[in-house]
């Protein structure tokens, strides 16, 4: 997906404009914060679970390399085989020559957000494939034409009357009465894609995790799309980015009661499947082969660096939801796969500074999105530190940079820093009219939106030290 | 942390009060107030007048060179004291959470600057879990929608403390907004880098404080309160705001943030 990160500003103003949106967006909170905080509020030891979790993943990014070698032995073991892809260029041309030469023309989809990052439908598509997203979420999207805006839930962005419009525009072929609710919509997707379902040559999914101990890759879905997906085409490849190893079953049952309810506040998700290889011989049905397709994509660079806890990350969605930033402008804005504060720490990492430098700073560090992360990502500190890299590299606009240094020298020259605070304080005092300032030079970006308090006319520090008490 | 409570101490604690930027350049009466109240708890209360911010506008856009700057700074001008007490989670968050991580590489500052957060405190956290402080009988007719500050919530574990003061003043009624947990929009300079953003989020906290219908809104932070206190007179509405210290130091009869002193 190509991205637009580098006008998140004008995006975000755009997408505040937007009605349609902030009412599709509006669902959040019921949908996914409150489910989730009930979720949790009926496990008692989330605590100690949440912390097991994050060993677990921070166990299996230190040895890495080991584990992802021993994934690798045990999916051949099991028949499979695994496509290593250090870019996203390699990940597509693996991909598109696979299908190639199972002689492929259809290609069904079940979610995969690193699909999405390595621009995976686009590399098909140009190859002549019928590619067909089987994720209802994803389907919509697809559809419209439009990236995700959610990492699990790609459509929320859209309300149920978008949606009824989309399939309109689209299903012309559908004859009968049509039913505009929720479930008439879902059902009508339903039909569509299970004819796409039955017709594919090659279905590729993502994974949740990949366990080293066995070589299978986990699925988690609510619609079972994804085992469709993975069961009848007669090829399957998995796209899987190299973070999503952990070493066992054992770590497997921790991580799996953290992530549905992280996410959609569900005890488990409504289907969670463990794949080994292709269909043995026995077996009448099944995909006659099994890739696996591991991609790197700068994460073997990350592990070396201070950013290294953002790959402790399994896609919940839980910072997203959480998130007042994201609740307000959507996915969309961020401009590229990734959004909210995951995306704000793993877009500049993954797409350059120059491209993604505001992402870091749009953000009001209040901490909600680290206070639910089940891997406890110190988000905020992350984000932080993408401000100190764009500061060194000078990629801040230069206005603020000066306004910054202003404010800085003042801040270490307390006798000058006290006379422009006290003359400020005294003069806003003198103008204002009313307790409030409705405009005032160089606080324009305050002021368009909200009154400034005035100053009641001289500085607190000034005062004691004349010996005034109150 | 468990501390050691300043009850039964022979001495009075020798507490430096770090006003904070916005409270010396807005809102003076914040500051005379937390003194009151550090004074009634049993403390002997300085200002010292060196003092300018905390650092956190630099810490937060990345200048972590000049954010280690004004901290070395601040490290100097409070090391002799016992105690040191802000009106703000932010800003006492800064000193606590975030000068020891500026710190890392250096050991001799970095022990100082431990020393720094160890004695640092929010005002209300302070006042109870330090000083066990029993607020003075006194009397307020009021409903007051309490708005938690994120730094102060979050980084302070400050929650409790402020409702335990509060509510010891009989006839004020403490409400719970709907998404109370959720950011006011403020944000340091977010809310001048991206006033749109910051603007919606003020918006739906404001919706949020005025649905409960509360006379007063209070809170922690003078950050949050200023642009609290802007977007409700920019709208037209005229509820009380007032800083948490003011209300504690029974100064409800005055004019709140952004009301005129008529």
């Amino acid at each position: 997906m190509k991205s637009s990160a580098r006008d998140f500003s004008d995006n975000a103003e755009k997408a505040l404009l937007n009605p349609d949106l902030r009412r599709a967006l509006a669902q959040v909170r019921e949908g996914f914060v409150v489910k989730r905080a009930k979720a949790f509020a009926e496990l008692p030891e989330f605590a100690a679970l949440r912390r097991l979790g994050h060993e677990i993943k921070q166990h299996s990014l230190e040895h890495l390399d080991y584990y992802l070698e021993r994934y690798e032995r045990q999916v051949i073991a099991a028949g499979g085989q695994v496509h290593w892809a250090q870019t996203p260029q390699q990940a597509r041309d693996i991909v598109v020559k696979i299908c190639r030469d199972s002689a492929a023309q259809r290609v069904i989809k079940g979610k995969s957000m690193v699909s999405e990052e390595v621009a995976l439908n686009e590399a098909l598509e140009a190859a002549d494939f019928e590619v067909t997203e089987t994720d209802l979420g994803e389907y919509i999207i697809q559809l419209a034409k439009e990236p995700p805006s959610h990492i699990i839930a790609p459509a929320v962005h859209k309300t149920r009357e978008q949606v009824n419009a989309l399939f309109r525009d689209h299903h012309k072929n559908l004859g009968g009465k049509r039913d505009a609710s929720v479930a008439g919509l879902v059902n009508e997707a339903r039909q569509v894609l299970r004819q796409a379902f039955l017709k594919a040559d090659v279905g590729i999914t993502g994974a949740n995790f990949l366990i080293a101990e066995t070589g299978a890759h986990v699925l988690v879905t609510n619609e079972g799309n994804g085992d469709l997906c993975s069961s009848l085409p007669r090829v399957h490849i998995v796209t899987a980015s190299i973070e999503k190893v952990i070493p066992n079953l054992e770590d497997l049952s921790v991580l799996l009661r953290l992530l549905a309810r992280s996410a959609t506040g569900q005890p488990l998700s409504v289907y969670t499947t463990l794949y080994n290889g292709p269909a043995k011989a026995e077996q009448g049905a099944g995909p006659k082969e099994y890739h696996v397709v591991l991609v790197d994509h700068g994460r073997s660079t990350l592990l070396g660096t201070e950013f290294r806890e953002a790959l402790r990350c399994i896609r919940c969605g839980a910072c997203l939801n959480h998130c007042p930033v994201y609740t307000a402008i959507g996915g969309h804005a961020y401009g590229w796969v990734y959004p909210g504060p995951i995306g704000a720490v793993l877009s500049p990492l993954m797409l350059g500074m120059q491209e993604a430098h505001d992402l870091p700073h749009a953000c009001t560090l209040n901490g909600h999105c680290q206070q639910v992360c089940p891997m406890e990502i110190p988000l905020p500190s992350l984000l932080r530190r993408l401000r100190q890299r764009g500061f060194s590299d000078r990629v801040d606009g230069r206005r603020s940079r000066w306004a910054l240094q202003v404010w800085v020298i003042l801040a270490r020259h307390p006798a000058l820093y006290r006379f422009i605070n006290d003359v400020g304080a005294w003069m806003m005092g003198k103008v204002a009219r009313g307790g409030v300032l409705h405009r005032w030079p160089m606080a324009g970006a305050w002021t368009r939106y909200r009154d400034l308090p005035t100053p009641e006319g001289s500085g607190f520090i000034s005062a004691w030290k004349r010996g005034d008490r109150s | 942390m468990q501390q050691p409570s300043i009850e039964g101490q022979s001495t009075q604690p020798r507490v430096a009060l770090f006003a904070t930027c916005l409270v010396d350049f807005f809102r003076p009466a914040v500051g005379f107030a937390s003194a009151r109240l550090l004074e009634a708890a049993g403390c002997r209360v300085e200002v010292p007048d060196g003092q300018t911010c905390c650092g956190q506008p630099a810490f937060n856009s990345g200048d972590d060179a000049s954010a280690r700057a004004i901290a070395r700074q601040v490290i100097a001008l409070f090391a002799s004291y016992d105690y040191v007490v802000a009106p703000s989670g932010s800003c006492a968050g800064m000193i606590k959470c975030h000068y020891p991580k500026l710190f890392s590489d250096d050991l001799d500052m970095l022990e100082q600057a431990r020393q720094l957060a160890e004695k640092t405190f929010e005002l209300t956290q302070f006042l109870v879990d330090i000083c066990s402080y029993q607020l003075p009988s006194q009397q307020l007719q009021a409903t007051l929608a309490y708005h938690d500050s994120c730094s102060g919530v979050r980084e302070m574990g400050i929650y409790e403390q402020p409702r335990s003061l509060l509510t010891a003043i009989s006839g004020l009624t403490l409400t719970t907004p709907k998404e109370a947990d959720s950011c006011c929009g403020f944000g340091g300079t977010f809310c001048v880098k991206y006033p749109a953003i910051s603007a919606r989020l003020l918006k739906n906290k404001q919706t949020a404080l005025t649905d409960t219908d509360a006379d007063l809104i209070s809170g922690g932070d003078l950050g949050c309160l200023l642009n609290i206190a802007g977007g409700l007179r920019r709208a037209g509405d005229k509820t009380k705001v007032y800083h948490v210290a003011e209300l504690l130091d029974g100064c409800a009869g005055q004019a709140g943030i952004g009301e005129d002193k008529g």
